[in-house]
């Protein structure tokens, strides 16, 4: 990509980016831990405990034999050459989708529950959103033989009841959260007020980039392994090159920090896509919430204001705060689709590559389509996009806002 | 030990200590600020009830250490229109002779800027604040900020906080030390929680502070038995519940008598 409108890492402070936090959980000005003083100790003794098990060989063997026989990883990276084709850039795919339960989720909570059994605790909370991260942790759960319990607002209960079903079946107890915008906020406060109650036999396993130290830290790490695959990939089909454009979707973000973890230290350009009625980058202001300061979408008394997605999954009115740092510092750009480019992006995947994406990862597809027709990733780059999550919990709630 | 002589004594502590060293046990009741349209005669009902000090709850939109009670109370606030200003309003022409604590969140203060809010809330005659989100670890900069505005920072030790962590934070705590019961968010209980008796132990080994134990303190008898091993008690649910069924001014002031009651007996 020559004349790039989409700034690349040259020039960015690289080798700081994306490395191992203090013990205060600082990216920058953001991260943190700002939790009841009933959730310091669990915090601090979360944080000793990943650390030592992320330096133990028989922790990464466990884990990664898991995530091979397990989870089927290493996912593929697929060439898109109608796609391609149409848009006159080159677009690869990090499969996601093709992992267990059908999303990057498995990888995380694999890691969590490990960790929580390394640790004694018998019990996982989780949030969930979508449900995508509520039947991950259920099912590791399931395979470890821990009790789960997922907090799920409402509204996501409704328009997701697929996934509330899916936890159900393996063992999970879901519990709908009334309070607040009913959503993914409102499930995240719940798992909290929780995790206070419950904490010396309970593991909080947070699903993104985000909540007090180590959270954000150790969510990435457990991420990583998407842009860790995904660069050797890339190098593989474009011989030895990095692709010029790295994109995922952000909710809280984890998927996007996985992948922009393989990629920061590159020329790679490095963008993330919000729904653009939970824009906490585009929107959004400092704030102190859910145990880190990040951006949020708030008002001027600092009330958090309700987010609104088509997409469960992005329905958040924050982003993790090494999200927040990465624009604050130039590394990576966040960008907003609308609901309609993203009903319009889920169609067009699925019709010219045969993958119907989840809505998460559709955002990312909503992008690149509006990206390439204006220029913004000019013709001739490479992409390389992350394919999140697979569509089949969405097509019920598609079918029906066409009918 | 903390004695006075080492920090700035404000009218929080100055008056809580004053009681406390009279040989009287410490009734602080909570209240969600513009719960009502009479919330202020609320408070003045509490005050003339007894009420040793009153922490007045500035409604957040997500409060995770606050259980069913105060969540409707914090959301019914809101609906209304109630902000942190018209709080601050209201409790400048209230006229109350006991001293005020604000209990809400980090981002609230945060929002606004440090320095900004603890004068602010200094402007209304509040003399202190509880922020149950910000630790110890994470709290310097408001710290600095209310020291300046003189507005007693009120930290909270908890039933799993280490030793040697609780010395730092009776340490650096202004006003009074605020004992959290059990390990949950705010709401009553059937039974007083065995933690509850510890932890104010606990607390009361490391400062000369006033120790408060609040959380889980639900009616006459449990704030009387907790008087045994503390200075005295924070209650929040109870009476907000009591509110959130009407009980009304006149209600919630004999609400405090019987507690008054109860721990002076």
């Amino acid at each position: 990509m020559s004349d790039a409108s989409v700034p690349t890492g040259a020039g960015a402070p690289r080798a700081r980016l994306m490395g191992v936090p203090g013990p205060d959980g600082r990216f920058g000005e953001f991260g943190g831990r700002f939790v009841p003083e009933s959730l310091v100790p669990a915090c601090v003794e979360l944080s000793s405990a990943f650390d030592e098990a992320w330096g133990d060989p028989s922790f990464h063997e466990e884990l990664d034999g898991l995530l091979t026989t397990y989870a089927g990883r290493p996912t593929p990276v697929t060439e898109c050459r109608r796609l391609s084709e149409q848009l006159g850039v080159r677009v690869l795919m990090k499969r996601e989708d093709l992992a267990h339960t059908g999303s990057h989720k498995i990888n995380n909570v694999l890691g969590q529950a490990l960790l929580a059994r390394r640790m004694g605790k018998q019990r996982l909370v989780a949030e969930t959103g979508a449900g995508q991260h509520g039947v991950a942790s259920a099912t590791a759960a399931a395979l470890l033989g821990l009790r789960c319990v997922v907090y799920m607002g409402e509204v996501d209960v409704a328009r997701q009841e697929l996934n509330v079903f899916r936890m159900r079946l393996l063992g999970a107890e879901v519990r709908p959260v009334s309070s607040g915008s009913r959503t993914l906020k409102d499930a995240v406060n719940e798992a909290l007020r929780d995790w206070v109650a419950t904490v010396e036999t309970t593991h909080y396993c947070i699903g993104s980039v985000m909540g007090p130290h180590p959270y954000p830290y150790m969510v990435r790490e457990l991420q990583r392994v998407v842009g860790d695959e995904a660069r050797e990939q890339c190098r593989e089909v474009l011989g030895g090159a990095d692709p010029d454009v790295v994109v995922a979707c952000i909710g809280g973000g984890s998927n996007a920090a996985g992948t922009f973890a393989g990629f920061v230290d590159t020329r790679s350009a490095l963008v993330g896509v919000e729904a653009a009625g939970g824009a906490a980058l585009g929107s959004g202001v400092p704030g102190v919430v859910h145990g880190m300061r990040s951006m949020f979408l708030q008002d001027e008394d600092g009330q958090i204001l309700e987010a609104h997605s088509i997409s469960a999954g992005l329905d958040y009115p924050g982003i993790g705060p090494e999200h927040a740092q990465l624009a604050a510092v130039g590394r990576a750009t966040y960008h907003s689709v609308g609901d309609d480019e993203v009903l319009d992006a889920f169609r067009t995947l699925a019709a010219t590559e045969g993958i119907i994406p989840a809505l998460e990862p559709a955002h990312a597809v909503a992008w690149l389509l509006r990206a390439a027709r204006t220029g913004e990733v000019p013709p001739g780059s490479t992409v390389l996009l992350t394919m999140s999550g697979r569509g089949d919990k969405d097509v019920a709630q598609v079918m029906e806002m066409q009918s | 030990m903390t004695g006075p002589g080492t920090h700035q004594v404000g009218a929080l502590e100055a008056r809580l200590r004053e009681r406390r060293d009279a040989g009287s046990k410490l009734v602080v009741p909570y209240l969600t600020g513009g719960l009502d349209g009479e919330w202020i005669d609320t408070l003045r009902a509490l005050a003339a009830a007894g009420a040793d000090a009153i922490e007045v709850g500035i409604p957040f939109s997500d409060p995770v250490m606050d259980g069913p009670t105060i969540q409707e109370a914090s959301e019914r606030a809101l609906r209304s229109g109630t902000t942190r200003h018209s709080i601050l309003d209201a409790l400048r022409g209230a006229d109350v002779d006991v001293p005020i604590a604000v209990m809400t969140y980090y981002n609230l203060v945060a929002r606004a800027g440090h320095r900004r809010s603890a004068s602010e809330l200094a402007a209304a005659g509040v003399a202190g604040a509880i922020l149950p989100d910000l630790p110890l670890d994470e709290a310097g900069p408001w710290l600095a900020a209310a020291d300046e505005a003189g507005v007693a920072t009120v930290l909270l030790a908890a039933p799993t906080t280490p030793d040697d962590r609780l010395a730092a934070i009776g340490a650096r705590s202004r006003g009074f030390l605020y004992a959290v019961g059990l390990l949950g968010v705010t709401g009553e209980r059937r039974e007083l929680a065995a933690s509850a008796r510890a932890i104010a132990a606990r607390c009361m080994a490391v400062t000369d502070l006033p120790v408060l134990v609040g959380v889980g303190v639900s009616n006459a008898a449990q704030a009387r038995e907790l008087c045994e091993v503390a200075d005295g008690v924070v209650v929040g649910s109870a009476l907000v519940r009591r509110l959130l069924d009407g009980a009304g001014p006149k209600g919630a002031g004999e609400f405090l008598a019987e507690l008054r009651a109860a721990v002076d007996g």
